[in-house]
């Protein structure tokens, strides 16, 4: 101590520095202490996932909250499970657990797209479950209650990298009040597009602001890809990536591109402006809530997590009066993949181990305990949907009938995205064709534009078709 | 202090010393500066990537990120959006209005001047997240502020006038340094001056020219070189747009973010980034230049024995 001490009151005060400094170790070390008896107390496992109470997907967080943690407590004394939310568009929520684990932290259980597991795993961000959680892994009574479509959004390369959650269908949602109105039945389903584009002039006619949602641009991301250019494309009658070659500016993708220019080319059958805003999805969740959107299409999650009555983001109280679905035909009948008349898209999230987690075992046993029956039937009494276990499928889908129709419907229709690494890449070049075509390009420009960006993704017009 | 000093050595230190003093900034300055500025080099010479193969083994493409940059119509579209911003929001916005009230409130005095200082300092303390915020509820096209204050109600201002947007809200938010520092700038010019030139029947305009500008030259010189810089590296409209609609307000910060950490590439985000270092080097060193010609001026004046 240097300092001049000018004032005599200031003895005492530095007198109280070392007494001070001794509280608080004595407080550090009693709550290191406090935690447990045994010597390896003060373990602590982290769950991540992009929900948060209050906010998106707020039925995982409270369930996370509210029922794993105390649950896996009470087994395992010595644990603390802590819960580690977000609420974000899913392409930041990637970017932040990409970076964790590039950084070798993050949280030990990880929620993940499905799709994400492919790069995430050649990177070496993830490794495969059995390396992590040791001979548990393949002991676990879940697989046999997993169907392989399903297993399969966690595999990569045949090795198991994730449990999925669930899977789901894309779908035409519609509001039957907005329906009533312009005349058209309760009981609607397209036969083709054109059926789509005459409900949504009827409705434009009868006053509805914005007849048809369908998501476009890049502010939109992975939900331009998934609900809208795929569907379509399934049903022009190709797949965007199908024996070892890409879709490239064909025939059908110019008609997917075409029925976008019939929506947003200045027929006020859908908004263009919704397309380009930066919380555009939402808005245009909040809008289909409010009655100003006729049809959207989007996937289950929607009808679960969205317009749910009580927990919803876009809650509606009316929703099961309310909202119709309807399958999301072909461009016309049997012009769909497989000549199927109806398509539809699937995908699914899956939960992963991080490598990197200090307590490994421990981790793989928290990650086995959240998809055990037990606690799937817990996730579901929150919020009905597809979980990955055939077992509490059976006895829970009965419940809710929307469910039941995309389990029924729609899962035996579907098709899945290509688990590889250059795929978020060939989205974005898919995403900007239709920003494009939204903007006002034609249909031939945006197809040649999304070719060109094509070839230098996958290494050439050879591993290009169409 | 009896120790000998000589021209060359004026703090009397010795060279051992000297350098002892001198190590431990330079070491900080090769750690946290040199080194992350060389890495960014050598990882803007790879195929880097944040996810997948090219993130675990990335393989050195030489020039091709820099030459992929340089012919990206993207990128330079996003330097003009970027020139645009700077020259419209700092160097005519900022310093402009900050200049204009600074002259205006120089001969003010009481509450007026406060508070219209208050209101100026108070957009420049608050949080950029907090700002860009509020400015997404004003410019709202469905909610927003100024629709329900002008009665247009769904005019998309964001989405249809993006770039005037951003500059806009960089004016508002970042005229208090300006206004501040030629405050502090105009008090250096002795009213006496002013008063002769205004006996000799100056107009405002000449005053400006003739007695002002050469007394605040240099603040003049600094404040640009700073808010240029700073205006430069601004990643706050992020919060406003997301750098859409399909990229016209995507300015060179906005466009390395989605480059490296959206799309992943952030061997290709690593040159992007070396790019904007040179191109902020050159614009540094563009301004120290004039201000050191100006010194030089001022130097030789003096020496002629001219009266300050």
């Amino acid at each position: 101590m240097r300092l001049p001490t000018r004032h005599p009151w200031r003895r005492p005060v530095r007198h109280r520095g070392p007494a001070v400094t001794a509280a608080i170790a004595v407080l550090a070390l009693t709550s290191c202490g406090s935690g447990g008896n045994t010597p390896q107390d003060g373990i602590t496992l982290t769950i991540a996932a992009n929900s948060i109470e209050g906010g998106k997907n707020a039925e995982t967080a409270q369930w996370i909250k509210q029922w794993v943690i105390p649950e896996f407590e009470k087994t395992h004394p010595d644990v603390t499970v802590q819960f580690q939310p977000s609420g974000v568009d899913d392409e930041q929520y990637k970017t932040k657990i990409a970076l964790d684990l590039k950084s070798r932290t993050g949280a030990d259980v990880i929620d993940a797209d499905g799709i994400w597991v492919g790069e995430f795993a050649q990177a070496g961000y993830l490794k495969p479950l059995t390396e992590i959680g040791g001979a548990a892994v393949e002991q676990w009574e879940g697989w046999a209650r997993i169907p392989q479509a399903v297993q399969g959004l966690g595999i990569f390369d045949g090795k198991k990298y994730g449990l999925p959650q669930g899977t789901d269908g894309r779908v035409l949602f519609y509001n039957k009040t907005l329906f009533r109105k312009a005349g058209l039945p309760d009981n609607w389903q397209p036969t083709s597009w054109q059926a789509i584009i005459d409900a949504g002039t009827k409705l434009k006619a009868a006053g509805v602001p914005t007849p048809i949602q369908l998501n476009a641009g890049t502010a939109m991301g992975e939900a331009t890809t998934m609900q809208g250019v795929l569907p379509l494309l399934a049903g022009a009658g190709a797949e965007i990536y199908a024996g070892g070659k890409w879709t490239g500016d064909s025939q059908a993708m110019k008609d997917v591109l075409g029925l976008y220019r019939q929506i947003y080319g200045g027929s006020g059958l859908g908004d263009p402006k919704l397309q380009q805003e930066a919380k555009g999805r939402d808005k245009s969740f909040a809008q289909f809530a409010d009655g100003k959107i006729g049809i959207l299409a989007e996937s289950d999650y929607f009808w679960r997590a969205v317009v749910e009555p009580r927990t919803g983001v876009a809650p509606m109280r009316d929703r099961n009066e309310a909202v119709g679905y309807a399958r999301i035909p072909a461009r016309q009948p049997g012009a769909g993949i497989r000549g199927q008349d109806y398509v539809s898209m699937s995908g699914g999230a899956v939960r992963v181990l991080n490598p990197f987690s200090k307590n490994p075992k421990l981790a793989w046993d928290l990650l086995a305990f959240m998809h055990s029956p037990e606690a799937t039937k817990s996730q579901l009494a929150g919020q009905a949907r597809i979980s990955a276990r055939s077992d509490v499928n059976d006895q829970v889908l009965t419940v809710d009938p929307m469910l039941k129709y995309v389990a029924d419907e729609v899962l035996p229709i579907t098709a899945y995205r290509p688990g590889l690494a250059v795929y978020p890449q060939v989205s974005t070049a898919l995403q900007e064709a239709t920003a494009a075509v939204v903007s006002g390009k034609s249909p031939a420009e945006a197809a040649a534009a999304y070719r060109g960006k094509l070839e230098g993704l996958v290494g050439g017009a050879a591993n290009i078709a169409g | 202090m009896a120790r000998p000093t000589s021209p060359a050595d004026a703090a009397g230190l010795g060279k051992g010393r000297a350098v002892a003093f001198v190590l431990p900034a330079v070491t900080l300055i090769a750690v946290f500066l040199i080194f992350p500025a060389l890495w960014t080099i050598y990882l803007g010479l790879t195929d880097y990537r944040l996810t997948g193969l090219a993130a675990a083994n990335p393989r050195i493409v030489g020039a091709d990120n820099y030459a992929g940059a340089l012919t990206d119509p993207r990128f330079q579209y996003s330097l003009w959006l970027t020139i645009a911003y700077v020259g419209g929001s700092a160097i005519i916005g900022q310093a402009g209005l900050g200049f204009a009230l600074a002259w205006i409130l120089r001969t003010r005095a009481g509450p007026v001047r406060r508070a219209v200082e208050g209101v100026v300092l108070l957009s420049w303390i608050l949080p950029g997240t907090v700002v860009g915020f509020l400015w997404y509820a004003l410019l709202d096209r469905d909610d927003g502020t100024l629709n329900a204050l002008l009665n247009t109600p769904g005019f998309a201002w964001l989405l249809d006038h993006p770039l005037l947007s951003i500059i806009v809200f960089n004016v508002w938010r970042g005229t208090a340094f300006s206004m501040m520092l030629y405050g502090a700038a105009l008090e250096n010019v002795p009213p006496s001056h002013l008063e002769t030139a205004r006996l000799a029947g100056a107009s405002v305009p000449r005053q400006l020219r003739d007695v002002v500008l050469p007394r605040i030259r240099r603040h003049i010189l600094t404040n640009l070189l700073l808010i240029s810089m700073w205006t430069f590296n601004d990643f706050t409209p992020f919060v406003l747009t997301g750098g859409g609609p399909e990229g016209r307000s995507e300015i060179l910060p906005v466009y390395v973010y989605r480059v490296a950490l959206r799309d992943g590439q952030l061997g290709v985000g690593a040159a992007i980034s070396f790019l904007i270092l040179l191109i902020n080097l050159i614009v540094a060193l563009a301004y120290l230049r004039l201000l050191r010609g100006r010194s030089r001026y001022r130097d030789t004046a003096a020496a002629g024995g001219t009266p300050a």
